[in-house]
């Protein structure tokens, strides 16, 4: 599905916007945090927009996605409402998981997105399983499945990608890989030559791309789309990035080497796309109106969920279960 | 009513259930050629394979694969082969299954079966004979259910399949050839009824699964040494019948839990602090549990009868709760 001229211009401007918006909206949550109005602890995405914005822009909304820990870019790209989020992430009742899951569960089954997991490659079983649900039923729509390059030492994955192959499911595996397992670079806990040649291994045939590329990730993302939408079977999509921020919010990641982290910054991809339309005569003024639409979007939505009501205490009892669930008093 | 084994009954009623709901599914180890015990002989020719899968022994993506296809709007059983394997799918069954409904704040509809066979079974030794199902009680989001005669299996099968909330079913598998009647159309039981397996005015007896029929005989025993047990067998753990425990042992005034669980921890301890709290110490005479001891499950059979619960144990618990 590669674009030519004018719609590929057209294309790539949706990509910045989206882009812009997850940036907006991760710098938005993360003053949020620092000022004390989001609880709990919050990991946020920036650096790596362009992976959630170059998959998900090639996802139909029938589409499913999961996702881990740092999901609010993949929950964004999938269309995911941006006051039912900023509402989890403040713990307020208007939130799309009722205050309930905060920013480690954002869910929001309306747009197919599956949830958020706080469970290092938890997503993993439960796209493939989505995807084989969807086969059984006979529909045509896939499952994109967002992990990070920790995941692959987990059992999960080996699990999910053998039993993809076997039932010859749609899913996309995503492996962001922003070379850090929490606080750990994650090379130095990983045996053999990563991500690729295990999925390779499994007969997954593995896709690299400069995840920091957003163009580069959406070819790559439509063209997997396609196959796999046209039965191919899994596929594996392995973005390099880097996680411009610490692990949660409350991680100044100082370890890392600093003219490592502004050669990082310097390659990053809100940047980079803005540089190549700026290029191809793209006026400054059109792409710093969407960044300042994206802010002033992301800012209401703070200010909107920051006087936004508390849940009633009494919906703690709620989604519990239908049958034996205990009575609130 | 036909008579048939209990492994017999619980495969009746997957079948009825899959016949009447194509959505419904199956997935595990081995299932695809009948299942290990036998519950799913047949499917694969009625079904095929993409409705009785067999699978490779991957329990996360078992029973983490199993929510996924929830999620999407199946309703799949997921067949664990024997219990003690759901300890490679905790993360799984604790941290996703059991909370994707509440985390997401409703939306998700995570209608599973787990079917967990679990028990002291033929000397399989310490990872082959677990009854762990106390566990489970302590996990906010789904049902337990332990059921120990072919009808009640077979109609809580049935209610597990129609529920929408995930129900942990635990197969008793030393009890699958035990008979008993199944009607021709089973319906469904509902969850936090129990049967009541005998009457009697002298004291009350709770129990469930594996254990049943020896509690059954001990009543019997105890019958011919005039004492009259009251046997209430829960069949679901979560929700639980109070109600049904409460008014025996208000007329009754004495308690026996007996489960093939380990005493320590198990749901005995639950049932008799629930005693408690409800009618109040006064009301209450003398409880005593029964269970095995704080010892993993031997393998060498005089190993396995010494700390297995039985009749004789049962009847000796009795005996002295009355004495009390």
């Amino acid at each position: 599905m590669t674009n030519t001229g004018g719609d590929n211009r057209a294309r790539l401007i949706t990509l910045y916007g989206t882009m812009c918006r997850i940036r907006a909206f991760e710098e938005t949550a993360l003053a949020a945090h620092k000022a004390g109005e989001i609880p709990g602890p919050l990991h946020v995405s920036i650096g790596q927009e362009a992976v959630a914005a170059g998959v998900c822009g090639n996802l139909r909304r029938d589409d499913r996605i999961t996702s881990n820990h740092r999901g609010h870019g993949h929950a964004l790209a999938k269309g995911a409402g941006v006051s039912g989020m900023m509402e989890e992430l403040f713990g307020r009742a208007g939130g799309h998981c009722r205050g309930k899951g905060g920013s480690m569960h954002i869910a929001d089954f309306s747009v197919g997105m599956l949830g958020a997991n706080g469970v290092v490659a938890g997503g993993i079983p439960i796209a493939v399983g989505a995807a084989q649900g969807i086969k059984l039923l006979g529909a045509d729509s896939i499952v994109a499945c967002f992990f990070g390059d920790g995941a692959i030492n987990r059992g999960p994955f080996l699990e999910g990608l053998n039993w993809a192959v076997l039932y010859r499911l749609p899913v996309l595996f995503v492996c962001e890989d922003n070379g850090v397992a929490a606080f750990t670079a994650t090379a130095s806990v990983t045996a053999g030559p990563g991500v690729a040649a295990r999925a390779q291994s499994l007969g997954v045939p593995c896709t690299s791309v400069d995840g920091n590329d957003a163009a580069a990730v959406d070819e790559a993302a439509a063209r997997l789309v396609a196959e796999i939408r046209g039965g191919s079977g899994p596929r594996l999509l392995h973005a390099t990035t880097y996680r411009i921020t610490g692990h949660t919010s409350s991680d100044p990641a100082a370890w890392r080497d600093p003219a490592a982290v502004a050669a990082a910054k310097e390659a990053e991809p809100i940047g980079r796309l803005r540089a190549r339309l700026l290029a191809e005569g793209v006026p400054a003024a059109m792409l710093d109106g969407i960044q300042g639409e994206a802010r002033a979007e992301m800012t209401h939505a703070r200010e909107d969920a920051l006087s936004a009501p508390w849940p009633d205490p009494a919906i703690a009892w709620e989604d519990v279960q239908d049958c034996g669930a205990v009575e609130a008093h | 009513m036909a008579q048939v084994t209990l492994v017999e009954a619980a495969r009746l009623a997957a079948l009825q259930e899959m016949r009447r709901d194509p959505t419904v599914w199956v997935l595990g180890e081995d299932v695809a050629r009948g299942g290990l015990f036998g519950q799913y002989r047949g499917f694969l020719d009625e079904f095929g394979a993409d409705r009785i899968v067999s699978t490779p022994i991957s329990e996360s993506m078992i029973m983490g694969g199993g929510l996924g296809a929830a999620l999407v709007g199946t309703r799949p059983i997921i067949e664990m082969r024997i219990f003690d394997f759901v300890m490679c799918a905790m993360d799984e069954l604790v941290n996703q299954v059991a909370k994707v409904r509440y985390m997401f704040g409703g939306q998700a509809k995570p209608a599973v079966v787990v079917r967990m066979p679990h028990g002291i079974w033929r000397n399989s030794a310490a990872q082959h004979s677990q009854t762990l199902e106390s566990w489970f009680t302590h996990i906010p989001g789904v049902i337990v259910a332990v059921p120990a005669t072919p009808a009640d299996t077979a109609g809580l099968l049935v209610s597990a399949i129609r529920s929408d909330d995930p129900v942990l079913f635990f197969d008793p598998k030393n009890l699958f050839p035990l008979t008993g009647e199944v009607p021709a159309v089973i319906d469904p039981i509902p969850f936090g009824k129990a049967r009541l397996a005998r009457a009697g005015k002298d004291l009350t007896i709770v129990t469930w699964s594996a254990i049943v029929p020896q509690v059954e005989e001990a009543g019997a025993m105890l019958a011919e040494r005039g004492i009259e047990a009251e046997i209430l067998d829960l069949r679901t753990l979560w929700p639980w019948d109070e109600e049904a425990v409460a008014a025996s042992l208000h007329r009754t005034g004495r308690l026996l839990v007996a489960h093939e669980a380990v005493t320590v921890g198990g749901f005995g301890g639950e049932v008799v602090a629930r005693m408690v709290e409800r009618l109040g110490p006064a009301a209450i005479k003398a409880v005593a549990r029964v269970g095995q001891p704080r010892v993993p499950v031997p393998f060498a059979p005089p190993l396995e009868d010494a700390l297995k619960p039985d009749t004789a144990k049962i009847v000796a618990a009795a005996e002295a709760l009355m004495r009390r």
